[in-house]
């Protein structure tokens, strides 16, 4: 089977820092990992391959430095990485994103299957996997805690509010994986020995074909016109008493009091 | 040129309107007295008899129905196909999702089809009247930021839109609104995916996400035993019961309980943490509820800071205490 998962790599820090002239987010001098829900969709494709067989290619795209980012993907069991990077992709939102990375997933083989987390964590917008799948002219299902091959494409089970779903795709699908999916297996040794020495295939725009008015900031539909930080409350009370009968009176009547119970 | 009005996808679940249908059509009614746009809705179902007169109560003056068998749940090729093509010939300023499972899988695919601005998971929306333009709030880097999103040369202006944020107002039992019957066919459209099975799971009484009461337990509970303690409280405020993921890794409690950046995100109108230290990653799911009432015995828990009532002292003597105040409240 062959699988491509899309990861990214997300700061790893409550330090988040905005640039007040661009109002984006300012990536440089905070520590980065991949994007934890990506863990679990990496973890499900290797999952597939000890079952099925086949190979797991990453593909992220992101500034240089992402690299790493594959490089310990290679380290728990992926086969390929492909580094998608070019000063032309700044600024995508998720729209630019998904049209991007379309095009370097089908460049860089022809999956039965492409995976994604359930959303990345610094935007949590979990828009990227049915954008890419559209582009791709391929059934997305979203949620997915569990994946197994048909005869003519997957079976999966859908997280939904209420309990799950099961769905049958086929052909080659797209799914965005749940945390509840697994936990990522560590690292073996022979792992991070591969990943330091792997080559990452690296490619910018040009390699991928794009339409230019469609990747970066000029391609993005949406733009941020402000960026604040959250209200702190100033106004809260504070309950404190030797004997809790008296707390919870007291709790009790300012509760009431507001008409809350 | 785009017509005047503002789409709220009416989210159906055999035969009945979600909640966040009813609450983004209480704010679409704000929205529109602002702009001056129409407020319609959009429907999907394989039956609408029963599903008009609740969406004309809530403020629509037109409700787009697509009526097919096909159409009955959600499929993401049926939805999408049905909804692009809606949009294409009619050209709305705005359309509106509830970010439910449903809606954000279904936004992103419709917003790439039509070339649309989408803003994922609104806790907020307000009209610009001076550029006439959509202000689309939301909380990004787990809650530690909020941001404003504008769409100023794509339209329609889309957005899904957090269950719970905002109030239902119910205009009155019998509003008079129009049904414009859409032409379906999805004969073209390849069945490519098919649900074969659906399970509703029986969940400890109340759902989270729709609940105005939550009552959560963090590693401050001290064990798995003492769950129940919490679950009396929950019991006794017909809330739904929360947790954070140091309880949920520890395997105390199931995750679908989890709050946070990596579970759950919820608006109750009160939520009450025992125990929890107030993680980013926590706060992220929580912070926008209405009320908080924190209770903890470390007086500097950073749950303090986003707390409306911070109680400090032991959860295993407040917490049966204030279930049995509760208890001798109600008689
Ligand atoms: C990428 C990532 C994602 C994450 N996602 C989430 C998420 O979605 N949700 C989430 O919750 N966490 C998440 N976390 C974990 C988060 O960082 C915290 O570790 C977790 O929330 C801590 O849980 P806690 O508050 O229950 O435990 P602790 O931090 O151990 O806090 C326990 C609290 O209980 C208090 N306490 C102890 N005994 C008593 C008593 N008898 N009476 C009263 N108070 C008492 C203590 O003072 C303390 O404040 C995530 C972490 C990462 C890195
Ligand atoms: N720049 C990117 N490169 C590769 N994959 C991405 C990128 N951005 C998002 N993804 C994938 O899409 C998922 C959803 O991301 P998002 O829509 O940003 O929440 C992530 O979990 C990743 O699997």
């Amino acid at each position: 089977m062959n699988i491509a998962v899309c990861i990214k790599q997300v700061p790893d820090s409550d330090k988040v820092t905005i640039d007040r002239e661009t109002n984006r987010l300012n990536r440089t001098g905070v520590p980065s990992v991949i994007n934890p829900f990506d863990e679990n969709a990496i973890e499900l494709g290797l999952q597939l391959k000890d079952k099925y067989g086949g190979k797991v290619t990453v593909i992220t795209m992101g500034p240089p430095q992402a690299e790493q980012a594959l490089r310990d993907c290679i380290a728990v069991g992926a086969d390929d990485a492909y580094l998608i990077t070019d000063r032309k992709f700044a600024g995508a939102d998720t729209w630019a994103t998904s049209y991007t990375l379309s095009l370097a997933v089908q460049k860089a083989g022809n999956f039965d299957v492409v995976l994604f987390g359930k959303q990345a964590i610094d935007g949590d917008t979990a828009q990227v996997g049915p954008g890419v799948a559209y582009f791709m002219d391929i059934p997305v299902i979203t949620y997915v805690k569990e994946a197994e091959k048909t005869d003519k494409g997957f079976k999966v089970k859908r997280v939904t509010e209420e309990g799950y779903q099961v769905w049958e795709v086929d052909g080659q699908a797209a799914f965005t994986v749940v945390k509840e999916a697994n936990t990522m297996r560590l690292p073996s040794l022979k792992g991070k020995m591969r990943a330091k020495s792997a080559t990452i295939t690296t490619w910018g725009a040009d390699d991928i074909g794009v339409e230019e008015e469609k990747i970066g900031l000029k391609g993005s539909p949406t733009i941020v016109r402000k960026v604040f930080s959250p209200p702190i409350k100033t106004n809260r009370e504070t309950i404190q008493n030797e004997d809790p009968k008296q707390s919870v009176k007291e709790l009790l009547g300012k509760l009431k009091e507001r008409k809350l119970i | 040129m785009s017509n005047k009005e503002i789409w709220v996808f009416a989210e159906q679940r055999e035969g009945v309107l979600s909640n966040a249908t009813l609450e983004l059509l209480s704010e679409g009614q704000i929205l529109a007295k602002k702009s001056g746009y129409t407020l319609c809705a959009m429907l999907l179902s394989s039956d609408d008899t029963n599903l008009l007169q609740g969406l004309y109560n809530y403020g629509a003056k037109k409700v787009y129905s697509a009526v097919d068998k096909k159409l009955a749940f959600y499929q993401n090729d049926y939805y999408s196909k049905v909804i692009s093509d809606l949009i294409n010939e009619n050209k709305p300023e705005i359309v509106l999702y509830g970010a439910t499972s449903v809606g954000r899988s279904l936004a992103p695919t419709i917003a790439v089809m039509v070339y649309a601005g989408l803003t994922a998971d609104c806790t907020e929306l307000d009209f610009d009247t001076e550029q006439m333009l959509l202000l689309q709030t939301r909380p990004a880097f787990g809650g530690n930021i909020m941001a404003t999103i504008l769409c100023p040369n794509h339209r329609p202006q889309m957005s899904t839109v957090r269950p719970n944020v905002f109030k239902k107002t119910k205009l009155s039992e019998n509003e008079k609104g129009e049904k414009v019957a859409v032409k379906v066919d999805l004969s073209k459209v390849k069945e490519r995916m098919r649900l074969i099975e659906e399970t509703i799971e029986e969940m400890d009484a109340v759902d989270l996400c729709e609940a105005e009461f939550i009552v959560s337990g963090g590693r401050g509970i001290g064990g798995p035993e003492n769950f129940p303690k919490i679950q009396a409280l929950a019991k006794e405020l017909g809330a739904a019961v929360g947790a954070s993921r140091a309880t949920v890794d520890a395997g105390w409690i199931a995750h679908f309980h989890q709050v946070g950046q990596t579970g759950k995100t919820v608006c109750p109108k009160v939520y009450i943490a025992c125990g929890i230290s107030g993680a980013i990653q926590h706060l992220a799911g929580m912070q926008s509820s209405d009320f908080i009432v924190a209770i903890n015995k470390d007086p500097q828990a950073p749950i303090f800071d986003v707390a409306d009532i911070g109680v400090v002292g032991d959860l295993h003597e407040i917490v049966p205490e204030l279930t049995s105040q509760i208890k001798a409240l109600k008689k």
